[in-house]
């Protein structure tokens, strides 16, 4: 240390302020946690005050390691952008990707061999369902647009991503609520809400994070170098607002007690079940449509080295995507108690849906004009293109099956099951595989290890991915028609158990299938692992993120 | 970004919007609020969504316990409880189901996906004591069941502590609890978990239909019986009798 030579280090107003409510924080949950109604509750509470001290000395040790000027916006005029949250996300990525594929695969057998439950509380079917859906969903795929939305953003802005501690407290505390919600499954605290399990503790925490989030994203906009805001970003900010929208929606729920870990949520029957779908469809529609749109519209022309093939096509779909993907939560209500023409515009907005979507995916897949060639020699871009396929397919099927013709048959079996993996495994995993392969190389400043392995993993996956929805197809369509078979004296032909007993084949189908594809999550994990060993390029910024052509 | 963006427009709303962040976000939000709003906010207001129909009463204290541990254990992951009013929903399960029998369920537990049968008119279909054999081994009564076994209900006792909070918060939302409910729910809870207790004919008083537990277990009253309590009274609180079931029932 020589001290003369630099400025005097000093505490900024935020570390201070940070350090000063966490240690706040800290004292509060430990209180809360020593008059808790449940042990669950008390773990929970004894977590965060964990986590708060342990965030007190990473503040700290930050401050400690730091310089004593805050990071020059700009080196040698490049931007010096910000990629230690983006790192951190792409990893944490692929280890929530791994564990939720393999719950994902424990489950499926539990289904084929019930066996598996053991007669245990923690790993029965109903609480390890919700941890399938949330690590796959929040934890895989939310960290990897965290990671991409920081990167996408800071690149086509040309600005280094705004806050310095800010960014880092969105991804740790967005982790921290992926840790709390999904061991809480376990322990059986839940709020009974599909895709919207954790409780209003956890969900509290979440909309700090979020807000954070949001801000960091806008403040980064706002000092773009670059006149336009590009359309990857438009989605991305839609992603995050419309979130923050519908969680605040359907958690307007009251805690029983600063206590409990209970709350009770204000709405009841008809109208819970709407906001319910209301939010689901749309978790759907902008968490795992809309955010990894913003990945498709940076990562596949990059990938390919040509422009969006349609800036006007892109308007258009942006547009009219968010303006219609709303209306069409009671498409999942088909038949119940909810009215008529609920029921009619859910399903005609989802049909309408089918225009957006498909303009969306021939922007993407047009963009290769001139390039098609490369699918041969790149399987990064391939799987990139491959999920945009897949993205085509589901979002064709879905309108199909918000037919109420249609659902009177499909709704409450397989087919939904399957319907939602062809758009989770083949879209939103391919699309995230697609864009981990060129981001990791990229923030790390490393050669991707092996695009060889890359091709394994898109085999493998593939075939799983085939597997699984022609099995969820045949099992889903077979149900239903067994449900509604008569005998030719006019009796219902099939009992609820023999439609079980016809789906065991294809269960077990299905979970070969997902083990199929947790197989090319774990060959993609060695192929990362290999990367990061290997010494880092000279500069990050100045590596070339594209393979040499194939011979 | 010149690389992969072309055609950046020259003028006109799209201009304005993207190239300022806040009239982006304020753009964005205006158009995803009216879908919603549209659909949701009726539901507030119609007769045959928010209609109160006879029988249909706020849980009791065993039968709320009951419904938490249904929720807790994701039994709404593989049980419906939305009858449709298709013919052979009708036939298989009964009657199909009215908004106002899940008026007072906070969540809603209509489920999307049936591994297993819907649950909505399960009340009254098997014997306690068959529920029980069911929970701690499906495979004994039903030998293809895929549903897991549920041994460690019988074993747990049941913590209703808090269970007066819930209803005190449940009326702050709607749910039409009395006074009288409140203040006797600890009583009502033992009354009916066990055969014989004194306090049987208020509880039925305060709650009418109820089914009260049938044998007293060695571990008092467990998760068990909660949840017994509740899948006996799942769809027993409406008459149909007294109304024309043919209305909308969609006969293909």
């Amino acid at each position: 240390m020589a001290p003369n030579d630099a400025p005097a280090k000093s505490v900024t107003f935020s570390e201070a302020a940070m350090t000063l409510l966490f240690i706040a924080f800290a004292a509060f949950a430990g209180f809360v946690a020593s008059r808790a109604h449940t042990p669950a509750y008390a773990f929970h509470a004894a977590l965060f005050a964990l986590g708060s001290i342990v965030a007190v000395f990473a503040l700290l040790k930050r401050y400690e390691l730091r310089d004593a000027e805050a990071p020059a916006p700009f080196i040698d005029g490049r931007p010096n952008y910000n990629y230690g949250p983006i790192r951190f996300c792409a990893l944490a990525a692929l280890f929530w990707g791994v564990a939720g594929f393999a719950v994902g695969l424990y489950i499926a057998l539990e289904l084929a061999f019930p066996a598996f439950n053991l007669d245990l509380p923690w790993i029965n079917f109903g609480r390890l369902r919700p941890l399938h859906t949330s690590a796959v969903i929040f934890a895989f795929g939310g960290n990897v647009l965290l990671a991409t939305s920081f990167y996408v953003v800071q690149r086509t802005c040309r600005t280094r991503l705004a806050g310095d501690l800010a960014p880092w407290f969105v991804v740790l505390g967005y982790n921290f609520f992926i840790l709390i919600a999904g061991t809480g499954y376990l322990l059986g605290v839940t709020r009974g809400h599909e895709y919207a399990e954790p409780e209003w503790y956890a969900i509290l925490w979440l909309v700090v994070v979020w807000v954070v989030y949001l801000i960091v994203f806008l403040a980064t906009l706002a000092k773009r170098e670059e006149p336009h805001i590009y359309v990857a970003n438009w989605f991305f900010l839609a992603f995050i607002v419309t979130v923050a929208v519908l969680v605040l929606g359907n958690n307007t729920e009251i805690p029983i007690s600063v206590f409990s870990p209970r709350s009770v949520i204000v709405w009841a029957g008809v109208q819970d079940a709407m906001i319910q779908w209301w939010y689901g469809h749309n978790a759907v529609g902008f968490f795992l449509t809309a955010g990894f749109l913003g990945i498709m519209y940076y990562f596949v022309p990059k990938r390919a080295e040509r422009p969006i093939y349609s800036y006007r096509l892109s308007i258009v779909h942006f547009w009219a995507l968010i303006f219609l993907y709303i209306w069409a939560g009671p498409h999942h209500l088909h038949y119940t108690a909810l009215p008529d023409w609920a029921q009619t515009l859910g399903m005609t907005f989802s049909i309408m849906l089918w225009m957006p979507s498909w303009g969306g995916m021939i922007n993407g897949l047009m963009t290769l004009s001139g390039a098609w060639d490369r699918l041969r020699t790149d399987p990064v871009l391939r799987m990139l293109v491959v999920s945009v396929a897949f993205y085509g397919m589901s979002t064709f099927e879905g309108p199909l099956m918000s037919v109420k013709a249609v659902n009177a048959l499909s709704h409450y079996t397989d087919w939904g099951i399957g319907h939602v993996h062809s758009g989770s495994l083949g879209w939103v995993g391919f699309v995230s595989f697609g864009a981990l392969y060129c981001l990791i190389p990229w923030v790390f400043g490393r050669k991707l290890y092996s695009l060889k392995l890359v091709d394994w993993h898109f085999w493998i996956a593939t075939i799983g991915i085939v597997f699984y929805i022609s099995a969820m197809w045949v099992a889903g369509i077979m149900q239903g028609l067994m449900w509604r078979a008569y005998t030719p004296q006019g009796f219902l032909e099939y009992s609820f158990i023999e439609t079980t007993e016809a789906l065991h084949p294809e269960y077990v189908i299905r979970a070969a299938g997902g083990g199929l594809f947790l197989i090319g999550a774990l060959i993609m994990v060695y192929n990362i692992y290999k990367t990061l060993r290997a010494p880092a390029a000279a500069s990050a910024t100045e590596f070339s993120p594209l393979p040499a052509p194939a011979q | 970004m010149s690389d992969i963006a072309r055609n950046a427009p020259t003028g006109g709303l799209q201009k304005r919007l993207e190239t300022n962040s806040i009239l982006l976000l304020l753009a964005i939000l205006l158009l995803v609020s009216i879908g919603g709003i549209i659909e949701i906010v009726p539901l507030f207001y119609l007769h045959n969504t928010i209609e109160k129909v006879e029988g249909v009463r706020p849980y009791s204290p065993l039968e709320l316990s009951g419904y938490n541990i249904y929720v807790r254990e994701g039994c709404y992951t593989c049980h419906s409880q939305m009858i449709r009013p298709l013919r052979d929903e009708v036939e298989r399960y009964g009657h199909y189901s009215l908004a106002a029998e899940s008026m007072y369920d906070h969540p809603f537990q209509w489920g999307s996906k049936r591994n297993g049968p819907d649950l909505a008119r399960v009340g009254g279909r098997y014997s306690n004591d068959w529920q029980r054999d069911h929970l701690r081994d499906p495979r004994s009564v039903v030998p293809a069941s895929i549903m897991p076994g549920y041994p460690f209900l019988a074993q747990t006792p049941l913590d209703a502590e808090h269970i007066v909070e819930q209803m005190k918060t449940l009326r702050l939302v709607g749910v039409p609890y009395s006074d009288a409910q409140i203040d006797n729910a600890k009583a009502d809870l033992s009354a009916q978990s066990a055969p014989d207790d004194p306090g049987a004919e208020a509880l039925r008083r305060r709650y009418p239909n109820v089914v009260v537990n049938d044998q007293t277990g060695r571990n008092g009253v467990t998760e068990e019986d909660a949840l017994i309590a509740y899948l006996q009274h799942l769809g027993v609180s409406v008459n149909f009798k007294l109304y024309d079931d043919k209305a909308a029932v969609n006969v293909r």
